[in-house]
């Protein structure tokens, strides 16, 4: 357990520095080490806000499991929203870690005082949305998340290098999709082509802002929470995305894309900030939908949840009485 | 896939043993469809892990029995064909399976009921002389015994909890024991099938399946209801005769395979 302090009590400099440099070595922080309280705070955000997307991940896709189209499909995808509440309980035991406790990091997700990421409040329209949700969301995930497998915070950095595995998988399995439908009927091409015009611009800004307009990143970079720019592994994703795109001859809504030849990196246009930030304020397509949704399966499981503690407290007792 | 079936039946002896991988895929089919509506909205996040579990286990299950269904029929029919081109009355699956998820009560004593029939069927196919389908139970009851410790479990948790849960899963008892009945009701189906050893006798299941289920209804403190309607001549899902609320779920579940006839996906 991390120490706590007084509020307003300085950190022992030398005990930073030390901490410091360890990062500099490139040495791992396991939950026993000290660490500075910042650190600390810094990563239960990121940790529980990852858990949260992932959490939050699972409404837009499971609202398709019902009306998938083959039972290959179905299965599929209710295998892959399953791996997401996985994803979602390792999270939360890795931030447990950290000293806090998973049903306060929950609670402040249902109070709306919890971020997750936005690209969940954007409806999904079609089937062909599942494809694409595979190929760019799950494929901008993989980007960031492949980096953080690196960060300085060992159960956060292993529960990264498991997740990633799973996420490979399912891009896999939304590009798949998503190849099927572009070699499909006209009206399955019209169908993906649709998807991935609501799907790209979200997916580019799930990379966060700039690095010179996001608050939060010099320290975490200092801290190797993150290991590259917001900006440079937006880079990246589109680099990786684009011939992909062409590969299945779908186009992407950026009439400013352009291959540069010097670097060989694909150029997008500007991305619209303003958008985001209405998505992050709550001003989203579905923002209100998905908490609702949450907050509905938390208040009509309390019952259940206070029967299973019962249930617990009932037979502990029954063995205390049994070994007395 | 092949159109849907809107032509009559033809008056001659349906094939049996079509029918009977009909009533068991359709069954794990519908229960597996009605559980993964719970994904994202579980009561508490495990949960929505353990329920997808099942519901991938029983739709991976009805995959198996519905492919060996359209090679059995030989109409070229396979199992996409027969899960999203099917009308609700072609459908065979008992009733209590299509029934609405209800609160988290409704769905685990649902379960539980049927978990326990599915172990004591499928361990009696295990012996079926159709060697496929035996096979077939044998992988599909090492599942259902994990299912039903999983209900049994939630049966004792719900039923010896907290004064509201043990008065909600009694009221879904209640309310699903009326259904019970007609997973044994046996017809000139299962009369073929019994002669020709690849099912068994649903009577002699029946007792079994009410003694493991008595086993737990009273340690969880819970009462079994006991005025059950006699099942002899009542015509269910086993026919085609199912509950209004069998064409909503298909409805919601083929959409999109019948709104691009012939496509793949």
């Amino acid at each position: 357990m991390p120490q706590t302090r007084a509020p307003g009590s300085t950190e022992d400099p030398a005990m930073t520095a030390a901490f410091e440099a360890r990062i500099a070595a490139g040495e791992s922080i396991e939950p026993k080490d000290w660490m500075p309280e910042r650190y600390r705070r810094q990563l239960v955000r990121m940790m529980s806000q990852h858990a949260h997307s992932e959490v939050v991940g699972m409404l837009p896709e499971a609202n398709w499991i019902t009306r998938a189209p083959s039972l290959r499909r179905k299965v599929g995808l209710l295998a892959k929203v399953q791996d997401e509440a996985g994803h979602g309980l390792y999270i939360y035991c890795g931030a447990e870690t950290l000293g806090v406790d998973r049903a306060e990091l929950v609670q402040q997700l249902l109070d709306g005082r919890a971020k997750y990421s936005s690209i969940f409040n954007y409806p999904t329209l079609s089937w062909a949305d599942i494809g694409v949700i595979g190929w760019l969301v799950d494929g901008a995930a993989i980007v960031n998340q492949t980096v953080l497998a690196k960060a300085s915070y060992g159960p956060y950095a292993r529960a990264m290098i498991r997740i990633c595995k799973e996420e490979n998988f399912h891009k896999r399995q939304g590009y798949e999709i998503v190849s099927t439908l572009a070699a499909g009927t006209p009206a399955q091409k019209a169908m993906v082509q649709d998807a991935v015009n609501r799907w790209w611009w979200p997916s580019l800004m799930m990379f966060g802002p700039s690095d010179t307009e996001s608050p939060n990143s010099a320290e975490l970079l200092r801290w190797k929470v993150k290991r590259k720019s917001n900006d440079e592994l937006r880079q990246r994703f589109v680099n990786l995305t684009v011939p992909q795109a062409i590969a299945v001859a779908l186009t992407l809504p950026d009439p400013a894309l352009r291959h540069d030849e010097a670097t060989d990196a694909w150029i997008s246009g500007p991305i619209d900030w303003d958008e985001f930030h209405e998505v992050v304020r709550g001003n989203g397509p579905c923002n209100r939908e998905r908490l609702q949704a949450r907050r509905a399966a938390h208040d009509e499981g309390t019952w259940v949840r206070e029967a299973a503690s019962a249930y617990a407290a009932r037979q502990r007792a029954k063995q205390a009485t049994a070994a007395a | 896939m092949t159109a849907p079936s809107v032509v009559p039946a033809p008056p001659e002896a349906p094939n049996a043993l079509f029918e009977l991988l009909q009533r068991l895929g359709d069954d794990r089919l519908v229960l597996g469809h009605r559980l993964s509506e719970w994904c994202g909205h579980g009561p508490i996040l495990e949960e929505d892990i353990a329920l997808a579990n099942i519901a991938l286990d029983l739709i991976g299950e009805a995959t198996m029995l519905l492919r060996l269904a359209g090679q059995v029929e030989g109409q070229g029919r396979d199992e996409d064909a027969l899960a999203y081109l099917r009308e609700a009355v072609d459908f065979r699956n008992c009733r209590m399976v299509e029934l609405p998820n209800g609160d988290f009560g409704f769905t685990i004593a649902r379960q539980f009921l049927f978990d326990v029939y599915s172990v004591v069927l499928l361990d009696a196919l295990t012996h079926s002389a159709h060697e496929e389908l035996a096979a077939i139970a044998a992988k599909a009851l090492k599942e259902a015994r994990y299912h039903v410790r999983h209900s049994g479990d939630w049966m004792l948790k719900l039923g010896d909890g907290t004064e509201e849960s043990h008065r909600r899963v009694q009221r879904a008892l209640d309310e699903l024991w009326r259904f019970t009945p007609e997973l044994f009701a046996t017809d000139d189906i299962d009369h073929a099938m019994r002669q020709a050893n690849i099912a068994p006798d649903l009577g002699v299941l029946h007792e079994q399946w009410e003694a493991l289920v008595r086993d737990v209804i009273d340690r969880a403190t819970l009462t079994l209801p006991h005025d059950v309607p006699s099942a002899p001549g009542v015509r269910g899902g086993r026919q085609g005769f199912h509950t209004e609320h069998l064409g909503h779920l298909l409805a919601e579940m083929q959409i999109v395979a019948r709104s691009h006839p012939g496509a793949k996906w």
